[in-house]
Parts: structure tokens; sequence; C-alpha cells
């Protein structure tokens, strides 16, 4: 830990007898970019909570009738069936794994060693791309929806949709699920009430900000904004980290002393890294 | 560039050797295999016990309880929020508990307003 502080030290640091807080140095022995960072993290942090308080408000105002996640999110590539979750699984754990890939080029930029900070970056880039790739895969799903859709009745607002059993995934014909007025749940729609109710309606496949083939229109609009959100700070964080990239490549911190801009892109990869494990918590599992 | 010597260079106070790294890896390793096998666990349960209501209350008490599990081995592993001064950690984080406490008691306490609030929400999102 020693040894690299004859460099550069200010005679006030080593004096401790003075205090943290009397002056001449940094209370928190931190850098100022690496606070600053972490001050801007709090405030993102902020952000995301508000959202996804005002997400869980609507979600137990709705409790009966919110889509279910499991339901909704089905898709895997080159599977044609239904496995749930598991898509969003894996991008769980691409995340992590560059989250970890991240910490190992901070991690070689304490050694100085150039090589592998390059190389750890790249391949947190990577995941970064293969991150944002899933979620533009997952929105596309979500936004073409179902070979069979929904109807759109025609107050322009109640959805309603096929009655599918959630373990097969088989459709029972003619059958349909309205809300409740109260929306206290589902009632079962079939045969001449059915037919009346679907000479109005509006046949629709998947989701937009208007309507949501899988139910409440407010699951849409959360889900757009809320991954939308955190797939722009994912989006920002492989910019930020090819732009710090490209500066290692250049040996610019080889120069400085220090890879200390590493590790601040890296507090910020890791933070959308967290961001995403309370999104998947809250907007998937619960 | 010239290094200033009126500025103090905490970065370099992380500088450490090839043995040193060695042990660091090993325990970002071992951080790895516990959020992969929280969130395996996870996804897992959600698939058995997501349509059961009966598991309903436990379900999502656990699985908030797993997040809160990860995200500390996030923030005091990988971002290092560990290894900084104590007066630092409380910075960050008591903030974030004041207001995390604050919207849960609003939520809790406020949405009791529920169905006065409903005819004006059924007018905006139209529901």
């Amino acid at each position: 830990m020693s040894g690299h502080v004859s460099q550069t030290a200010a005679p006030s640091h080593s004096d401790h007898s003075a205090g943290a807080w009397a002056g001449g140095t940094s209370p928190y022995k931190i850098s100022y970019g690496k606070m600053m960072m972490w001050f801007f993290l709090v405030s993102d942090a902020f952000t995301f909570s508000g959202l996804l308080t005002a997400y869980g408000y609507m979600r137990h105002k709705y409790t009966d009738i919110w889509p279910t996640a499991g339901d909704v999110f089905t898709h895997f590539p080159f599977y044609d069936g239904h496995i749930e979750l598991a898509y969003v699984a894996f991008m769980t754990f691409v995340l992590i794994a560059s989250s970890v890939t991240m910490v190992l080029a901070v991690e070689a930029g304490h050694r100085m060693n150039k090589k592998q900070v390059q190389f750890w970056m790249v391949l947190t880039i990577v995941g970064g791309l293969i991150f944002v790739g899933s979620q533009a895969w997952e929105w596309y799903h979500f936004i073409h929806g179902t070979e069979h859709g929904a109807y759109l009745l025609e107050d322009g607002v109640t959805v309603m949709r096929h009655k599918i059993d959630p373990h097969t995934h088989v459709m029972e014909q003619g059958v349909f699920l309205v809300p409740e007025n109260d929306q206290s749940g589902f009632r079962e729609v079939s045969g001449a009430e059915a037919q009346a109710m679907l000479t109005n309606a509006e046949h629709i496949h998947g989701a937009n900000l208007h309507h949501n083939e899988y139910g409440v229109p407010l699951f849409a609009n959360f889900f757009f904004f809320i991954t939308g959100f955190h797939g722009f700070h994912v989006f920002s964080g492989v910019v930020i980290n090819f732009i710090i990239f490209l500066m290692v490549v250049e040996g610019k911190f080889e120069k400085t002393g220090h890879y200390e801009m590493v590790e601040k892109s890296g507090l910020y990869w890791h933070f959308v890294d967290l961001v995403w494990v309370f999104v998947f918590t809250f907007f998937y599992l619960l | 560039m010239d290094a200033r010597d009126d500025i103090y260079e905490y970065s370099l106070d992380l500088h450490h050797g090839e043995e040193e790294g060695k042990k660091i890896r090993k325990k970002f390793m071992m951080v790895l295999a516990i959020l992969s096998i929280v969130t395996i666990v996870e996804v897992a349960m959600g698939m058995m016990w997501s349509r059961d209501e009966s598991m309903a209350s436990i379900l999502k008490y656990t699985f908030i309880t797993l997040t809160l599990v990860k995200a500390g081995y996030i923030t005091m592993i990988f971002m290092h929020l560990g290894d900084e001064k104590k007066s630092f950690q409380w910075t960050i984080l008591l903030p974030y508990f004041v207001l995390i406490g604050y919207l849960i008691f609003i939520c809790l306490t406020e949405a009791v307003y529920n169905s006065g609030i409903r005819p004006a929400i059924e007018n905006y999102f139209g529901f």
C-alpha cells in the first residue's frame, strides 16, 4: 500500500495530529473525482428509486389485474416454446459478469498492468453491448406481441384477452378474460356475450404507450420508461468505457501514474449493474 | 505532465503488488459465484411458486432480502465502498436510507387515499 506516496505527497498529509477535518488533507482520503462520481451516483439512485416506487405503488393499486411478467417475457432466442424469464436471467448474468470484468480491469490498473486493463475493458464493453442488444430484442418482442393478440374494447382502454393456461400455454377457443369493473380480478366471457363485446373491438398486438396486449397499459408505460432509462444508462456506460479504453490504449494513464479514470467509469458501470438488480427484482420477479 | 506536489494522489494508495492482486481477484470470483447462485435461486423460485397464492408473501420478502444481499456485495466489494473510510460510507449511504425510509413511509400512509385519487387517475390513464 505504501511506497508510491513519496511521489506527490503534500507535507500536510502525514500530519494526522490535527484531525481529519482540520484542513490540508481530504477528510475522506479519497480523490475529488471519485468522490464526485459517488455523489452523482447517489443522486442517480434517487431517480431510480423514485421510478421504482411509482411502479410499486401502481402495481399494488391494480394488484389483481396487473400482468405477470412471467406471462409476458417468455421468449428465448432460437427456441420456439415458452421459458419464463430465462432470457432476463441471462441478461442479468451478462451484466453481473461484465461488472466482474470491470472490477478486474480496476484491479489490473492498481498493478499498472496496461495489457490486462485493456483486456478486461474490452470484455466489459462486449458484455455491455450484449446487454443493450438483449434489451432491444426484448423490446422488439414486447412491442410486436403475440400472434393471437388481444382485443381493445369499445371504450378504448379495457383489454379483453384470450384465456390461456399459464402452465401449458394452450389457448381456450372463444373464451376471454376481461377485468372486473372494480379491478378486483378477471371474469370469463364467452359465447354471445363475447361476440357482442367483440363487434366494436379493435384487434391489437403487443404493447405501446397507448395500449397493451397483456393487460393494464400502465405496465407497458412503466416497462418502457424504467428499462429504457436503465438501458440508456448502460448505453452511456458502454460509450464512456470505450472512450476510457481508448485513453488506456494511448497510454495516457501510464504517464499519469495511476488508472483512477478506469476506477471512476468502473463505479458508474457497477452502479448500472446495481440498478438492474433492483429492476430485475421489482419489475420481473415481484 | 509534471506531477503537482500540492495535490495528494489518493489513488496511489490503492496500488498493490502481484501477490495481493491474486487474493483480491479470488475475492471477486467468490462474489461472482454468490451473485450468480442468488440470481439462479431467485429465478427458480419464481418459476416454481409465482402462481401459488399461498407463497406470494414469502416470495416477496425472500426476493427483496436476496436483492439487498446482492446490492450489498456490489456496493461493498465491486464498488469498493467497503474499503473507504467509515465517514465516507455514511456520507453515501445515509441520505439514501433516509430517502428510502421516507418513500416507504409515504407509500404506506398516503396510499389509503387510493379511492379518493382514483377518479383522477381513471380520468388520466383511462382505466
